[in-house]
């Protein structure tokens, strides 16, 4: 099956699908924040779009309220969300500075390869034409997971586990033709609930280190050593 | 292959030197209006080389006979990659060198004698031009291949006529490749033409220039030569652009007629692409340096992820 | 009204009403009430499927199963649930009362715990994997603020690795369960119950094995890493240690026995998919190498602890480990064997950590070098504290004896080299328990130690069965495990 056989609108699908990716190796190599999340917005549109686009050609409508599920989830609140929470940090301006991002990028095409060779074998004899995008699905899930990894501002770690829900969400129109509402309905509220409680541990933990760079958690360690610590605080 | 073939490519040839003025004269004149100045006419760069031609060459003591080789080379090499792109029609007798691996070796030519010439008088500014356009270069040359070899993965072929046949051949397809390929191109063409933001063409402010540095110690018709050349590159990455990409519109046959309608269309896509020029070079700026590998990574991923998504999403078992 | 309906809404009502509840004083009654109304339910529900063999319903469109395996950690969790609710009143009041933590934080607490046992029931319950994903997530949220809940720079750090660990691993989890979903597209006549466990078992042989094989290992990894198993077992020992101590004892005896539980059920399914192909034993094979290290690892771990509770919860990945490699070993015996580790363990590490809480509370730390002479200040906790140590490491009379026993010769049935392995780990981790355990109980206590008043009801009751399950395991209590097992490997044990 090649593209020529798809009709416009599966096509544009496809398409949706490749720039999602895109713009999951934007949020990775973004370092500034409120940049990174209005990509993380973008993205969750564009998952959106794609999933009403599959709504559209597969004629399944429980997709369509799925559609406006992620639209307003992903899309509208979270960004929103965690836009709003970055003013109240004042973190409006804060850019990060990222550590390696060539090979953070380097990495981030050696995933989508794994993704593809993983995802590869047990589509091949599939039906719907979707299935190559599970590939991309993947990608998107362990590019966020990337991300996650290597950023240590608290709000970018939030955006990659964001970014992973957003290929989750993908996986699941891609593979599927949605997962059950009643599923559906309990994916979204945890995600609600947890981004609303990321929020709350911001706060928390501006307050006790005084900085959102999570690095500097590191006091529990299998053996808290009390010489390292005190050195340091006579270096400061 | 007739002889009315033969012909049809040395018009073509001989367009492109037509052409690439008039192309950067609408370029310059459209960011005039953007920026509400009066500005020259579109004619103006014919002008330009005009005057250059009459004027008196003088070359500095300290310069190599390669100084003097260097823009007929630059020039030559230039207009042959410009010439292999099918500009109005595509069964030309030129085709069978119109491969893509071929172009990008013709422009890698010119750069090199560009650069040797930059450095041989041996002045200060030449030889930080010439470092300076060796590194965008190194990093544009991988994006640009990436970029192509999508293309060629598409048609199964690095012949650029055979990969727009196939192009034509299958129709409108929206390939999230060739999306990708496309905006990877893009930059390419920016940093390799020397336009915002990687180098201000009209700049001569010396820490901030790449190509014009090169060009300080140029008078007379070396320097129109060089000009012109860089003119005519321009002109190719906006063919490249316009009909690699959106192949409709270039002849497959050899009337007049078809040829005459390939031309209106071609230079109705140029203006587009001037247009576009111009906008993106009113609205950003330019950037440090040191930012220019972050700008061209960034290619090099989109052209990577053109080549990727072709392979995970185009291709089926 | 049934013993499902009483035993999920029972939690979820006064999960609800305890974020309202204004006094405090009566919260932490109300909360133990609610715990109570919940092991009511579980009973019940316990003797209409003991009746019945297997329950199927259906609330609000979601379907239920309830079967031998679920339905025994249906009535542990209650029961832990319960005695937790015991121990924690008086213990929270105690944390309110000392200025550790608000009024508020006490209301949240009290909510949080409720929805937390909601969260257990549900996914002990669901018939459905999605749902089963959504209640383990919801264990996190529900469970992270109260790891925080100090709001020390400790606290709140070893929330946030909690939360982003188990977030991270429970996503991969999901798209494991998504894979599971798109197998079933093609199976199942009615595509839309592609998600109940049911009726993909009824097909599992159906399933397309590569992608069910490449599922699994995204599930294994997922709900592993809320079992604890190593690698991505880094978040348990910090949240563990920093949260309130009844959560330790409830995250420790329930939420990783749940997610082993999601695991076996997922291997269930996979094993049916891969029955006719080269790798059959593929799941089996995976959960004993993860079981395996982890059992080891945190066995060497246990050397290395200057934290009570720490040290505690490296003890429940080694369990966790044990079990996982059990259930891997498959087989009848080795899975009896890991059914009723789970049982005895819960039972064990609960009553320790409530048993800790004492100690800590005595000894105003939580540093292993800072709790001397518990048997002189306090005998009660003292004497249970070594009693329960012995008891989870292994000494006969307990019930961890008995089933670490079976495990062993289930091992020596048919891997005989790994039990080597295994009774390696298990001394290293008697000793690295003992170690520290001895000057702890019968050290000289330091100047102006003062016994605390202590609840050790739980504990009694805890110690008191898990005893009673080491000398003589109940008939109805076998012919249940028994079944467990049959439904599990196919074979009856006894």
């Amino acid at each position: 099956m090649t593209l020529n056989a798809l009709t416009l609108l599966q096509q544009f699908l496809i398409l949706l699908a490749g720039l999602s990716l895109f713009v999951s190796f934007i949020l990775i190599a973004q370092p500034r924040l409120v940049a990174a999340i209005h990509s993380f917005a973008w993205q969750g549109v564009l998952v959106s779009a794609l999933t009403l686009t599959a709504a559209m050609t597969n004629q399944a409508p429980p997709l369509y309220f799925s559609a406006g599920l992620t639209l307003v989830l992903k899309g509208l609140f979270i960004p929103w969300l965690l836009h709003r929470l970055a003013l109240r940090l004042g973190l409006e301006g804060h850019s990060e500075t990222l550590r390696w991002p060539e090979l953070v990028l380097l990495a981030g095409v050696f995933l989508v390869i794994f993704s593809y060779w993983l995802v590869e074998p047990m589509v091949e004899r599939e039906l719907i034409f979707t299935r190559n995008i599970i590939a991309v699905s993947l990608a998107v899930v362990l590019l966020g997971f990337l991300m996650m990894v290597f950023r240590t501002q608290a709000v970018a770690q939030v955006l990659g586990f964001m970014s992973m829900e957003n290929g989750l969400f993908l996986a699941a129109v891609s593979a599927t033709t949605g997962m059950p509402m009643v599923v559906e309905l309990g994916v979204a509220f945890d995600v609600l609930v947890a981004a609303v409680l990321f929020g709350v541990f911001f706060f928390q933990i501006r307050e006790s280190i005084d900085s959102l760079d999570v690095d500097r958690l590191n006091r529990l360690a299998e053996t808290p050593d009390v010489e390292p610590m005190l050195s340091e605080e006579i270096g400061e | 292959m007739s002889l009315l073939s033969w012909y049809v490519a040395c018009i073509q040839a001989l367009l492109i030197l037509g052409l690439a003025p008039l192309l950067i004269g609408w370029v310059r004149r459209v960011r005039a209006f953007l920026q509400n100045r009066r500005g020259a006419p579109v004619f103006q760069p014919y002008l330009d080389l005009y005057k250059l031609m009459l004027k008196e060459t003088r070359v500095g003591h300290t310069a190599s006979p390669l100084f003097r080789a260097a823009p007929y080379a630059i020039f030559v090499s230039t207009w042959l990659a410009a010439a292999t792109v099918p500009l109005i029609a595509l069964d030309l007798p030129t085709a069978w060198i119109a491969d893509i691996i071929a172009l990008v070796g013709l422009l890698a030519l010119g750069r090199f004698f560009l650069a040797l010439a930059g450095m041989d008088v041996g002045t200060a500014f030449g030889g930080m031009g010439a470092s300076r356009e060796m590194l965008v270069s190194a990093l544009a040359e991988p994006a640009m291949l990436m970029a192509i070899f999508t293309l060629a993965m598409t048609a199964h072929s690095t012949n650029l006529v055979s990969v727009m046949e196939s192009h034509l051949a299958d129709g409108f397809i929206l390939r999230p490749s060739y999306l990708f390929a496309f905006f990877a191109l893009i930059l390419v063409a920016l940093a390799e033409c020397g336009r915002i933001p990687i180098d201000n063409p009209t700049t001569h402010l010396e820490l901030t220039m790449i190509h014009e540095a090169m060009l300080l110690e140029y008078t007379g018709h070396h320097l129109a030569l060089m000009e012109l050349a860089a003119w005519i590159k321009l002109l190719l990455y906006g063919v490249l652009l316009a009909n690699v990409f959106l192949p409709w519109g270039v002849g497959q046959g050899l009337d007049p007629l078809t040829l005459g309608r390939g031309l209106g269309i071609l230079i109705l896509k140029l203006a587009i692409l001037g247009v576009a020029l111009a906008v993106g070079e009113t609205v950003l700026a330019k950037m440090r340096l040191f930012r220019v590998p972050l700008f061209l990574n960034l290619a090099f991923l989109l052209a990577l992820l053109g080549l990727l998504s072709h392979v995970i999403l185009e291709v089926g078992s | 009204m049934s013993g499902l309906t009483l035993t999920l809404f029972a939690p979820l009502l006064g999960g609800l009403t305890l974020v309202w509840l204004r006094p405090l004083g009566l919260a932490g009654w109300f909360n133990l009430g609610v715990s109570g109304l919940t092991l009511v339910g579980s009973l019940w529900l316990a003797k209409t499927v003991a009746q019945k063999g297997i329950l199927v319903e259906s609330i609000a469109g979601m379907g239920f199963r309830i079967d031998a395996f679920n339905v025994y950690l249906v009535v542990l969790t209650a029961f832990v649930g319960f005695t937790t609710a015991i121990f924690s009143r008086p213990y929270m009041r105690h944390v309110c009362a000392s200025g550790k933590i608000s009024p508020a934080s006490l209301r949240l607490y009290h909510s949080l715990y409720q929805a937390f046992m909601l969260t257990m029931l549900l996914a002990l319950t669901t018939d459905n994997l999605g749902i089963l994903w959504v209640a383990i997530e919801g264990a996190t949220l529900a469970t992270v603020l109260l790891v925080s809940l100090y709001r020390t720079p400790e606290a709140v750090e070893a929330a946030w690795k909690y939360f982003i660990l188990c977030s991270v691993g429970i996503a991969l989890a999901l798209f494991g369960t998504v894979l599971t979903y798109f197998a079933a597209q093609h199976v199942l006549a009615d595509p839309a119950a592609g998600l109940s466990w049911s009726a993909l078992y009824s097909q599992a042989q159906m399933l397309n094995p590569t992608v069910m094989r490449i599922a699994f290992v995204f599930l294994l990894v997922g709900y592993g890493t809320k079992v604890g198993l190593v690698p991505m077992h880094q978040w348990l020992p910090d949240a563990h240690s920093e949260g309130p101590t009844p959560m330790s004892a409830v995250l420790s005896g329930l939420l990783l026995n749940v997610a082993l539980y999601a695991v076996v059920r997922l291997k269930m399914l996979v094993d049916g998919s891969l029955a006719q192909t080269q790798t059959p034993q593929l799941a089996g094979i995976l959960l004993m190498g993860f079981g395996m290290v982890s059992f080891l690892v945190a066995g060497l771990f246990l050397h290395r602890q200057r934290d009570i509770k720490r040290m505690f919860s490296y003890s429940s990945i080694e369990h966790m480990g044990l079990m996982t490699f059990a259930f891997g070993l498959g087989g009848s015996l080795a899975t009896f064997g890991a059914l009723l580790h789970m049982l005895v363990h819960s039972l064990t590490k609960s009553a320790i950590f409530v048993t800790v809480g004492h100690a800590t509370h005595i000894a105003g730390t939580q540093a292993i070098d800072r709790i001397r002479g518990l048997i002189r200040t306090q005998p009660a906790v003292g004497w249970s504290l070594l009693i329960a140590v012995a008891a989870i490491a292994g000494f006969p009379p307990f019930g961890i004896f008995a089933s670490e026993f079976l495990l062993l010769t289930a091992t020596m049935q048919s891997q005989p080299w790994l039990t080597l392995a295994l009774l390696s780990g298990l001394g290293i981790a008697f000793a690295g328990l003992f170690r520290y355990l001895h000057p702890m109980v019968y050290g000289q206590p330091p100047e102006g130690q003062q016994a605390v008043p202590a609840n050790m009801i739980p504990v009694l009751i805890h110690l008191g069965l898990v005893l009673w399950l080491g000398l003589a395991i109940p008939e109805f209590l076998a012919q249940w495990l028994d079944r467990a097992t049959q439904l599990i490997t196919g074979t009856h044990l006894l």
